[in-house]
C-alpha cells in the first residue's frame, strides 16, 4: 500500500524524524483555518498518489491564511494525471538552502535493504541518478544488522554530505530506519530532505509504501486504506478474500495462481485479435486451495461487471480439485439464477479434472461449455465476446 | 539423477500438526517421499498416524535431525509464526528448508535469508512457492505428483500453476525435477541457482524457465545462460498484457530501471539464445522441436 504525503509524515513524526507543522483539509475553509494555526506563510500540497504533482502546479506557496484559501480552493478538485484532489496539506513553509535525497527500500535484485543517498535532492533526482549516478550513493543494509549510529555515519560520508549537516543527516537515517522496520515498510523515501537557512536538516517531503503482508501485526494500518479510491468490484472482492484486478476489456477471466492467471490474459488477448480486438476484462485469481465457494464469489463479481460479455474459467487443479471447481460454478450459477446472462467457457484440467466435467456436463447449464485447451477455451470465450 | 533432492532425501514437515501440514504430509507420502517426522514446538514427543505412518513430533528442528537424520525440511508454518520456523530450521544447519507459507512479511524473509546467507549451510527453497519435485523419486512441497513422471527436462518457475501447466504439455517426456521458486519479493534460490544445477545434472537434457513480470531476475538469468549454460533452454514469461505495475516513488523507478516488462525480459532472454514461447502451449511445442519429439 503507498502512503499519502501526511500519512508519511505521521509515521516519520511517530518515529522522531524532524517534520514541519502541517495540517489537512478537504475544503478551502478548513485551509484557510489550517493556515491560520501553523502562522505565516504557508504551503498547500496536493495529496495524490502520483509523481509530478509540482510540475503540474499541485504545489503552491501561500503567503497568509487568506491566500491559502485560495491556493486551496485552485488545487482541490485539480486533476492530476488522472488523480483527482481531493485533499490538500497545509504546512509550514520553510526557507531551503539545500536539497537532499534519502532512501530506504527492498533490493529485490540483491534480495536485502538498500539505502540512496544524495546532496543531490529535488525534483530531478531520477535525472541525476541516470546522467551523474556517481552523485547518488548507493549502499546495501542487511536485514539482520539495520542501521546503527556507525552505518548511518558510514553512509553519510559515503554520499558526501557537509560536516555541517553529516550528523543531523545520520541521525534521520537511523530513525528512518526505524520507520522502516517497525512499520514494515519497502520503501521511505524523503525528497527532499532540506537544510533550512538557520541550517536545521528536515523531511520536506515524504513517500512511504507499506507491506501489506504484515497487515496481521500492524493493526493501525488499516486506518491509512484510501477506501474512495478502490474500484466498487475491487472492494467487493477484497471482502470475500478474492485476489482481483479490473482491466479494461470484455472477457471476464477467472483462473486459479496468479502466473496462470496472468498467462490467461495473455492468451486472451492473443485470441482477441482474431475476434475484433476484444480484450481480458479482469485479473481474478482464486487461489491454491479455492473452494465451491470461493468459485461462487468470484464468477458472482465477474457477472457483476457490466463491461463483461463472456467468462473464462481457466483452472489447473493442483490442491484445488476440478470437483470443487465445477460444483462451485453449478452453485454459483443457481445462486445468480435470472441474472446470469453471459456465456461461461470452461477449461479444467489437473486434479480431479474427470469429476469436475462430469459435474459440469451433468448440471447441462445452456451458458456453460467445456473446452479441453487453454487456447481453444481462450478462442471460444473471445469469440462469444466479440459477438 | 535430479538436483536438490533424490529418492534418499529425508523430510520432516515444520507445522505438520496443523491442518495444511497433515493435508500435504499425506500427498507427500502417497507419492513416495520419506517423510520421517514433524516439528511443532510445544507438542515434541507425540506420535501422529498419518495414513499408517507412525511419525514422531519434535520440538525443535536440531532434535528432529538428531533423531531422524533428515536432511530437508519443509514449511507449512502460517505466515506470523513462519520467520521462527526457518531460522529454527537455519540454525540446526538443515541443508534445505522449503518454504511453501504465503503471506510472509518481506522483512521476515529478507532476515531469515540473510541470516541462513550468515550460516552458508542451508538453502532455502521459497517463500511462497509450491516447492520442488524430482517425479518418482521424492516430492518436497504440493506439486502434484501425478501430473507426469522422470524424464530429461529441468524446470524452474515463478508460478506454481504454471508450472503444473507446464509438466501436464509435456508430460508425454517427463521431468527430471521441476522447481517452483516463489513469487514473491525476497527468495531463497533464484533461477540462476536452478538453472546452474540443471546445467550440471546429467541427467537434465533441456530446460524450462518461466518468468513473470516485475524485477530483473529474468534479465540475470538470461545474462548468466549466456555465460554458462550449454543445455538448449526455452523460456515463457507471464505477463505481456498485464497492468503496469504501482508507482514505486523515485527510489523504486531508479533500482528496476526500465526492466521488469514481459517483453525486456523476453528479449533479454532471446539475446541469451533462450526460445521463448507466447503461450504455455507454444513454449511446449518449443521444447518438442528442441528432444525431437
Amino acid at each position: 500500500m503507498d502512503l499519502f504525503e501526511y500519512q508519511a509524515r505521521d509515521l516519520f513524526e511517530k518515529h522522531g524524524v524532524p517534520v514541519l507543522a502541517a495540517a489537512i483539509a478537504t475544503t478551502a475553509d478548513e485551509a484557510e483555518a489550517a493556515a491560520t494555526k501553523i502562522g505565516g506563510k504557508v504551503v498547500v500540497k496536493a495529496q495524490v498518489k502520483v509523481g509530478g504533482r509540482g510540475k503540474a502546479g499541485g504545489v503552491k506557496l501561500a503567503e497568509n491564511p487568506a491566500d491559502a484559501r485560495e491556493k486551496a480552493g485552485a488545487i482541490l478538485g485539480m486533476d492530476i494525471k488522472g488523480h483527482v484532489v481531493g485533499t490538500v496539506m497545509i504546512a509550514a513553509a520553510a526557507p531551503i538552502e539545500s536539497e537532499y535525497y534519502l532512501a530506504i527500500l527492498l533490493d529485490r535484485s540483491n534480495r536485502t535493504f538498500l539505502v540512496m543517498a544524495s546532496v543531490s535532492g529535488g525534483m530531478d533526482i531520477e535525472e541525476v541518478a541516470h546522467t551523474a549516478p556517481e552523485k547518488l550513493a548507493k549502499i546495501p543494509v542487511s536485514a539482520v544488522d539495520g542501521i546503527s549510529a556507525l552505518k548511518a555515519a558510514e553512509i553519510v560520508a559515503a554520499a558526501n554530505f557537509p560536516a555541517d549537516v553529516a550528523d543531523q543527516v545520520a541521525n534521520v537515517l537511523v530513525k528512518l530506519w526505524e520507520v522502516f522496520q517497525s512499520e514494515d515498510a519497502t520503501l521511505v523515501e524523503v525528497n527532499p530532505l532540506v537544510k533550512t537557512k538557520d541550517g536545521k536538516v528536515i523531511a520536506l517531503d515524504g513517500k512511504v509504501t507499506l507491506d501489506d503482508n504484515a497487515e496481521f501485526r500492524q493493526p493501525d494500518h488499516e486506518a491509512l486504506i484510501d477506501q474512495g479510491a478502490e474500484n466498487p468490484l475491487e472492494a467487493a472482492a477484497k471482502e470475500k478474500g478474492l485476489n482481483y484486478v479490473k482491466l479494461e476489456g470484455e472477457v471476464g477471466i477467472i483462473g486459479n495462481g496468479a502466473g496462470l492467471v496472468m498467462s490467461t490474459l495473455d492468451v486472451v488477448a492473443y485470441a482477441g485479435e482474431k475476434h475484433g480486438g476484444v480484450r481480458p476484462a479482469n485479473f481474478l485469481d482464486i487461489g491454491g486451495g479455492a473452494s465451491a465457494q470461493v468459485m461462487a464469489d468470484g464468477l458472482s463479481i465477474i457477472l457483476g461487471d457490466k463491461d463483461v460479455k463472456s467468462v473464462f474459467v481457466n483452472v489447473f487443479g493442483g490442491i484445488t480439485a476440478c470437483d470443487a471447481v465445477a460444483t462451485g460454478i453449478v452453485q454459483a450459477l443457481e445462486l445468480l439464477g435470472p441474472k446470469a446472462t453471459k456465456p461461461i467457457v470452461v477449461r479444467l484440467d489437473g486434479n480431479n479434472v474427470i469429476e469436475g466435467r462430469a459435474i459440469l456436463n451433468k448440471a447441462a447449464h445452456p451458458l456453460v461449455q467445456q473446452l479441453d485447451t487453454m487456447d481453444g477455451a481462450a478462442d471460444r470465450a473471445a469469440e462469444l465476446a466479440a459477438k | 539423477m535430479s538436483i536438490f533432492l533424490n529418492e534418499n532425501t529425508k523430510v520432516i514437515v515444520q507445522g505438520m500438526t496443523g491442518s495444511e501440514g497433515t493435508k500435504h504430509t499425506r500427498r507427500m507420502l502417497a507419492s513416495g517421499t520419506k517423510i520421517v517426522g514433524g516439528v511443532t514446538p510445544g507438542k515434541g514427543g507425540q506420535v501422529v498416524d498419518i495414513d499408517g505412518h507412525q511419525l514422531p513430533v519434535f520440538n525443535t528442528v536440531a532434535e528432529a535431525m538428531v533423531a531422524t537424520g533428515a536432511n530437508a525440511s519443509v514449511v507449512f508454518v502460517p505466515p506470523k509464526f513462519a520467520k521462527a520456523a526457518v531460522i529454527d530450521a537455519i540454525d540446526a544447519a538443515m541443508p534445505l528448508v522449503v518454504v511453501i507459507t504465503e503471506g510472509i512479511p518481506v522483512h521476515d524473509s529478507a532476515s531469515f535469508y540473510a541470516y541462513s546467507l550468515t550460516k552458508g549451510t542451508t538453502r532455502i527453497v521459497g517463500p511462497n512457492c509450491p516447492g520442488l519435485i524430482s517425479p518418482g523419486k521424492s516430492n518436497i512441497g504440493i506439486i502434484p505428483a501425478d501430473i507426469t513422471g522422470a524424464g530429461p527436462i529441468g524446470l524452474v518457475s515463478k508460478s506454481g500453476t504454471l508450472t503444473y501447466q507446464m509438466m501436464y504439455e509435456l508430460r508425454d517426456i517427463g521431468f527430471s525435477t521441476a522447481v517452483g521458486i516463489g513469487g514473491d519479493p525476497v527468495i531463497g534460490t533464484t533461477h540462476i541457482d536452478c538453472l546452474r544445477a540443471f546445467q550440471d545434472d546429467p541427467d537434465t537434457q533441456a530446460i524450462v524457465m518461466i518468468g513473470e513480470i516485475g524485477g530483473d531476475a529474468e534479465e540475470r538469468a538470461a545474462a548468466f545462460i549466456s555465460e554458462y549454460v550449454t543445455k538448449p533452454v526455452v523460456g515463457y514469461v507471464a505477463g505481456f498484457t498485464a497492468p503496469e505495475g504501482k508507482t514505486m516513488g523515485h527510489a523504486g523507478a531508479i533500482v528496476s530501471g526500465s526492466s521488469g516488462t514481459a517483453q525486456g525480459k523476453k528479449d533479454a532472454l532471446e539475446a541469451a539464445g533462450v526460445k521463448v514461447g507466447k503461450t504455455p502451449s507454444e513454449t511446449a511445442r518449443l521444447m518438442r522441436a528442441i528432444l525431437g519429439r
